[in-house]
């Protein structure tokens, strides 16, 4: 019996990895040819390069401006997700603690916000976007994430408020606490779980995102990292030697920061999942 | 009491806790939802240009008289129902498998997991050159007809080109999900299945599957709404071709606005799709509430 169950974990384990491989396949594939010549890589993609060529990517950083838009796609993501918590986890706990005909009025329409797709809104935002300014600049972008990203922010925290004691806070108020204060010393602290999946899953959105910025950002130094890619992939169809080292750099990044917090990552994403 | 009071009340601190995220939701949401809604009833063409009010014209026409859309609406339809039960089926069985290992479990999940951290239109360039070269490379040295053929040049096996990818990018995640909802079962359940001397299969049927149930709606909702709207990938993938035949609704709204320029009909469509996920959502809404009534 012991033995039979040694070699069921065996096989399931050899069979998972096998699977595993395949999975990372394609990953495989982009970074062994992005090394290569044209020529090598339309022969024989499947081998490995038989020289080197590191100037593939020296030419590709140039080309597509590689630190200029990880820098964008950086300030973008990173003011994008702040405001969101800034603006959101506040308005929730409102939200939940005074409730009133216009606390239910917000809360359905972000609620309702959530369904909707966002090509159904793309083509009067670009005009709305126009008359507000908001066009060729990364804050208007970011205050369109904001804006965009604000309805299931205050859901998932709505969710989350609600399963916390109102007891801590009466204290605290009785001790003559401010509300700001008695939201940011002591409520915010308490929202830690939910506020770190949120920060994973809209850092997920804003970073890879590409509908939106491309109707927002035209200007060559404004580009974030999907952008640049696609335009890059624009001017340089299936040449692939030119193409695939701008592919690892573009996903680089985001692998990197999933790696080094994928625990929380994971959890936070089944977490979202349950509660969304 | 006083306290009571005070945090109860709608106050100053109330409006500055949630107007400011609101007027900036309100502004760029609401308002182009309403304006969008008024554009559909027009021949709006562009900034700048006349556009005159034609009523519920531009409606019949996709209704009745417009190919590309009614294709682009089968073509959503189809994928969404492939890919939300072929991601869901390897989904759960990568999360039965890893959940029944003795170890190996985290590094296992980490690789499965990745292609989701991976924006849709990077994914869909990295597949471009996978079965373009790679897969014909790999199909030629192992002799396996199936993959030298060009994938994505012939309408029946772009759609399953793009079914792959999709697959490989969104199973991870219900992974995720349902590995999360196995791990939340009371292990007594297994004890005493096992003592009862239960085979797999029944602890499976019986156990497993009744327990994570709210975990399966959410992963078949999730799905859902993820193919229903899917963009990124099939504009890097195939652009939706070949001969428009990988075009989504999402990807034809697109293209109606800012290929053709026509933002009145474009908005017509977009109201359309707005109504469709709507109907979804209220569906999905109406199961998950039975369910809970049920458990």
């Amino acid at each position: 019996m012991r033995q039979r169950e040694h070699a069921f974990q065996l096989v399931l384990f050899f069979l998972l990895v096998l699977l595993a491989l395949i999975f990372l396949l394609p990953f495989y594939f982009i970074t062994i040819n992005s090394v290569k010549s044209f020529s090598e890589i339309i022969k024989t993609p499947a081998s490995l390069p038989t020289t080197i060529r590191f100037e593939n990517y020296r030419i590709a950083i140039r080309q597509v401006s590689f630190f200029q838009m990880l820098f964008n796609s950086l300030v973008i993501t990173v003011f994008s997700v702040s405001l969101m918590v800034l603006f959101g986890s506040p308005a929730a706990w409102k939200l939940v603690r005074v409730p009133s005909k216009v606390s239910t009025i917000f809360f359905t329409l972000y609620v309702a916000a959530m369904v909707i797709p966002f090509q159904s809104v793309m083509v009067p935002l670009v005009k709305v976007a126009s008359e507000a300014q908001l066009l060729d600049s990364r804050l208007g972008l970011i205050c369109i994430y904001v804006g965009f990203g604000q309805s299931f922010t205050v859901f998932l925290y709505h969710g989350f408020i609600k399963t916390v004691p109102y007891e801590l806070e009466e204290s605290a108020l009785l001790d003559g606490c401010s509300d700001a204060r008695l939201f940011f010393s002591i409520v915010f602290p308490l929202l830690k779980t939910i506020t770190v999946t949120i920060i994973i899953l809209q850092t997920l959105w804003v970073w890879n995102d590409f509908l939106l910025p491309s109707l927002i950002l035209y200007a060559k130094d404004l580009q974030t990292i999907p952008l640049s890619i696609n335009r890059f992939f624009g001017q340089y169809k299936n040449q692939w030697d030119k193409a695939l080292p701008t592919l690892v750099m573009g996903i680089l990044p985001i692998v990197v920061f999933f790696l080094s917090l994928q625990r929380f990552m994971i959890q936070g994403i089944a977490e979202g999942a349950v509660k969304g | 009491m006083k306290a009571e009071h005070k945090l109860k009340n709608i106050n100053i601190s109330y409006w500055i806790a949630t107007l400011p995220g609101f007027l900036i939701f309100a502004g760029v949401v609401l308002l182009p939802l309403i304006i969008g809604f008024g554009y559909s009833f027009t021949t709006w063409t562009g900034i700048g240009k006349q556009a005159s009010f034609v009523g519920f014209s531009n409606y019949v026409r996709v209704l009745s008289n417009d190919p590309k859309a009614l294709a682009s609406l089968l073509f959503t339809a189809r994928f969404t129902l492939t890919v939300v039960l072929l991601s869901n089926i390897i989904g759960f069985s990568l999360a039965l498998a890893i959940t029944a290992l003795a170890w190996g479990q985290g590094p296992l999940r980490v690789i499965f997991f990745l292609p989701n951290v991976i924006g849709g239109l990077i994914l869909g360039f990295i597949w471009r050159f996978l079965l373009i070269n790679g897969l014909p490379a790999i199909g030629a040295l192992m002799h396996i007809q199936a993959f030298t053929t060009p994938w994505l040049g012939d309408a029946a096996t772009a759609f399953w080109g793009t079914v792959l990818v999709y697959v490989w990018k969104t199973a991870g995640y219900l992974m995720v999900i349902y590995i999360a909802a196995l791990l939340s079962i009371d292990q007594n359940l297994f004890d005493a299945a096992h003592i009862d001397g239960a085979k797999t299969l029944s602890v499976l049927l019986h156990i497993k599957i009744p327990l994570i149930m709210p975990a399966i709606t959410v992963c078949l909702f999730l799905m859902l709404s993820w193919a229903f709207k899917l963009f990124d990938v099939i504009f890097s993938l195939t652009g939706g071709g070949p001969f428009g035949s990988t075009e989504s609704f999402a990807l034809n709204i697109y293209n109606e606005a800012f290929l053709y320029n026509n933002y009145g009909y474009a908005s017509a469509k977009a109201v359309l799709f707005t109504v469709l996920v709507a109907i979804l959502t209220l569906f999905q809404v109406r199961v998950t509430k039975s369910r809970e009534v049920q458990s």
